[in-house]
């Protein structure tokens, strides 16, 4: 094991894009995610890359947009109403296949909202957020040190399919310390950003062009077409759950991020009560889990969702499972958080126990 | 005074005029031939040109190219 | 006789008819930065951002690197291109509806921090892509699609002068304003670009140059007759000259 340092969630997320080699980030201040970019003004010049505070989020974005033009790691950070401002911007990032990663540490809405802990951007990140037809590779960790391997594997999947990679982790994740260790990975065989950014044009003797308006239809077809078979190949080789005690389970969790933790606690006491009840938890939002969910063990005989939301989730754990098996849905929103005694009662009441 | 004579690729000319009225020697006029696109291009219809260069400056469709015409002798001598 | 060529399309222009109506004073612009790009010898190093506008498509036009960027946002665009690429000559060329209007944040901040960038603004005081609008430098009195009976300052305010705006910022290093309407003016405007590239290349920091310009179609004037319009009526309220200058 190597060495372990003892972090602020939010640290650690800004130590992780250093890791992984991102020396270029532009924000905006919002809490509960203010450490990433003030860990990141320190730390950034001392390795000669670039700290910006831009005048707003709708800036910052654009400095993304800006920035992975040049096909260099970039990332920002933000949070729900935060994210929100950015979501324009975000669409010409994918609409001009941009590799970025975004992180939103996720706050209560709608509107301002709160500054506690909320999982009610699941709708937004996963279905793209902005206008027109693109998807976010969007990653859920629900520890410390799972927010820092998918904030470096964020960076690699960026580059591999030249899309924004959302972390997605909730005030929790961002505000909590744990031990959490720097595993140096890198994906091998990522594109050269030569092939396509802009600063090359002497060396690939041709001009970049960083563009996202097509006004001929059949080529704004085309370029839809595109992205969507790009989404099929991410649906194909980047869906990643986790399932604990699955296999012999009546009834099922799901539940990603924090909540995921708490559900854990919850079915450890269950389980130590005899009800057979297990976690599904996805790591990956889009691509969701589709179809483990569709391929449950017929013990399952029905699954219970938790989010600290009012129902985003369930819409897609619906859409596995269909008719076959009742889904009900528990929610906790506005910066509350359910308890594990509520989840056991949950999971009992929909045991009719 | 300079010699000159102005180049019209007419293909590319929208029949705006704004080299018309820039030239001061007026040796240009929109021409009664049509191109592809349906514009009347521009032409030098008398000598007289200076090669000023100011029909070209003034052109926003880069349609004009301008020469300076010097006698053998004097760029002999 | 022998003839020299002594005005011809510029190397970095790329050989194609525009798609701006006749008379449209887009066209010299472009030619004057594609000039400047290639005498300074700079093609291969010059990114450009133009946002959504009329002037979207200058990628189509100048043969550099080039973004198209969302409507006001070119100068985070290429203030994030020039810091990661500190060798690279970075210009966005923007309108007035999208500079003025919906990127005076964007556009204030990055001359507020001396970004080394240089910026093209296009005054033609109106909205020239999506018909014919007002624009936040119309001119008091001149008629839009959405001020059918002509700027009224009570409702709309007035034309807001950027130049002397940007000028009270203490960070930009050169702003300018200068116009194409005819030859007079182009030749100043074309030494405005050159100084504002060399502010850029030379490190000095942030160039601006206002380029007064027509819209013929919008204006409902025949070209040359918009020309004239511009130099009485524009001229005095967007006064030509130089605003800063690097020390």
């Amino acid at each position: 094991m190597g060495k372990r340092f003892l972090m602020k969630g939010n640290e650690a997320l800004a130590e992780a894009a250093i890791h992984a080699g991102c020396k270029y980030f532009f924000g905006y201040p919002i809490t509960p995610q203010n450490e990433i970019p003030e860990y990141m003004s320190k730390k950034l010049p001392e390795i000669g890359g670039v700290y910006l505070q831009a005048e707003s989020e709708v800036a910052a974005v654009n400095m993304i947009f800006g920035a992975a033009g040049t096909g260099k790691r970039v990332m920002t950070s933000s949070s729900s109403p935060g994210i929100s401002l950015m979501s324009e911007g975000i669409s010409y990032i994918a609409g001009a296949e941009l590799p970025c990663v975004l992180m939103n540490v996720m706050r209560g809405g709608p509107g301002l909202g709160g500054i506690l802990p909320s999982q009610s951007d699941y709708f937004q990140a996963t279905r793209g957020g902005g206008h027109g037809d693109y998807r976010l590779l969007v990653l859920a960790p629900s520890t410390v040190q799972e927010a820092v391997d998918l904030t470096m594997l964020a960076f690699d999947l960026a580059e591999k399919y030249r899309n924004p990679v959302m972390v997605l982790a909730d005030g929790f994740m961002g505000q909590m310390m744990e031990a959490v260790e720097f595993r140096e990975t890198r994906a091998e065989g990522l594109p050269d950003p030569a092939e396509w950014a802009v600063g090359y044009m002497k060396q690939r003797g041709s001009r970049a062009l960083i563009k996202s308006l097509y006004l001929d239809p059949e080529e704004l077809e085309a370029h839809n077409w595109k992205l969507q078979a790009k989404y099929a190949q991410m649906a194909q080789h980047e869906t990643r759950f986790e399932s604990y005690l699955v296999d012999d389970s009546e009834i099922l969790i799901a539940a990603y991020g924090t909540v995921a933790r708490i559900a854990r606690t919850a079915i450890n006491e269950l389980r130590g009560e005899g009800v057979k009840v297990g976690l599904f938890r996805p790591i990956t939002l889009f691509p969701f889990p589709y179809e483990p969910l569709e391929n449950l063990p017929a013990s399952v005989r029905q699954i219970l969702t938790v989010e600290m939301s009012c129902g985003q989730m369930v819409e897609d754990v619906r859409l596995a499972v269909g008719k076959e098996r009742p889904v009900s849905m528990y929610g906790r929103v506005g910066g509350m958080t359910p308890s594990v005694d509520e989840i056991k009662d949950q999971v009992r009441k929909a045991l009719g126990r | 005074m300079a010699k000159g004579r102005v180049g019209v690729n007419e293909e590319r000319c929208k029949s705006c005029g704004l080299c018309v009225a820039a030239c001061p020697m007026k040796v240009l006029r929109i021409s009664d031939r049509i191109n592809s696109k349906g514009y009347r291009p521009v032409e030098q219809f008398k000598e007289g040109c200076i090669a000023c260069r100011m029909c070209a400056i003034t052109c926003p469709d880069v349609v004009l190219e301008v020469f300076r015409l010097e006698d053998d002798k004097a760029c002999n001598a | 006789m022998k003839e020299t060529k002594i005005f011809e399309k510029p190397k970095s222009m790329i050989d194609v008819t525009t798609h701006y109506c006749p008379g449209c004073t887009h066209g010299v612009a472009h030619r004057l930065v594609a000039e400047v790009i290639d005498e300074l010898q700079i093609q291969e190093r010059t990114v450009a951002v133009a946002p959504v506008g009329c002037s979207v498509f200058l990628y189509n036009y100048i043969n550099v690197d080039s973004y198209e960027a969302a409507h006001g946002r070119a100068p985070a665009v290429a203030s994030a291109c020039k810091r990661l690429l500190p060798d690279s000559v970075v210009f966005s060329y923007q309108g007035d509806g999208d500079l003025a209007s919906i990127g005076m944040a964007e556009i204030v901040h990055a001359a507020n921090r001396g970004e080394k960038i240089t910026v093209i603004f296009i005054n033609n005081a109106i909205y020239g892509m999506t018909g014919g609008q007002m624009a936040p430098t119309t001119l008091v009195g001149q008629k839009a699609t959405t001020c059918p009976l002509g700027r009224d300052p009570k409702l709309a305010g007035y034309p807001i002068r950027m130049c002397e705006m940007l000028a009270t910022l203490q960070a930009p290093a050169y702003i300018t304003r200068v116009s194409v309407a005819k030859p007079k003016y182009t030749i100043k405007a074309k030494e405005a670009l050159t100084k504002a590239f060399q502010t850029q290349i030379e490190g000095k920091g942030f160039s601006f140059v206002e380029i007064l310009s027509t819209c013929p179609t919008n204006w409902g004037l025949r070209p040359v007759d918009a020309t004239n319009w511009l130099e009485e009526h524009m001229m005095p309220e967007f006064p030509l000259g130089v605003f800063k200058t690097p020390e």
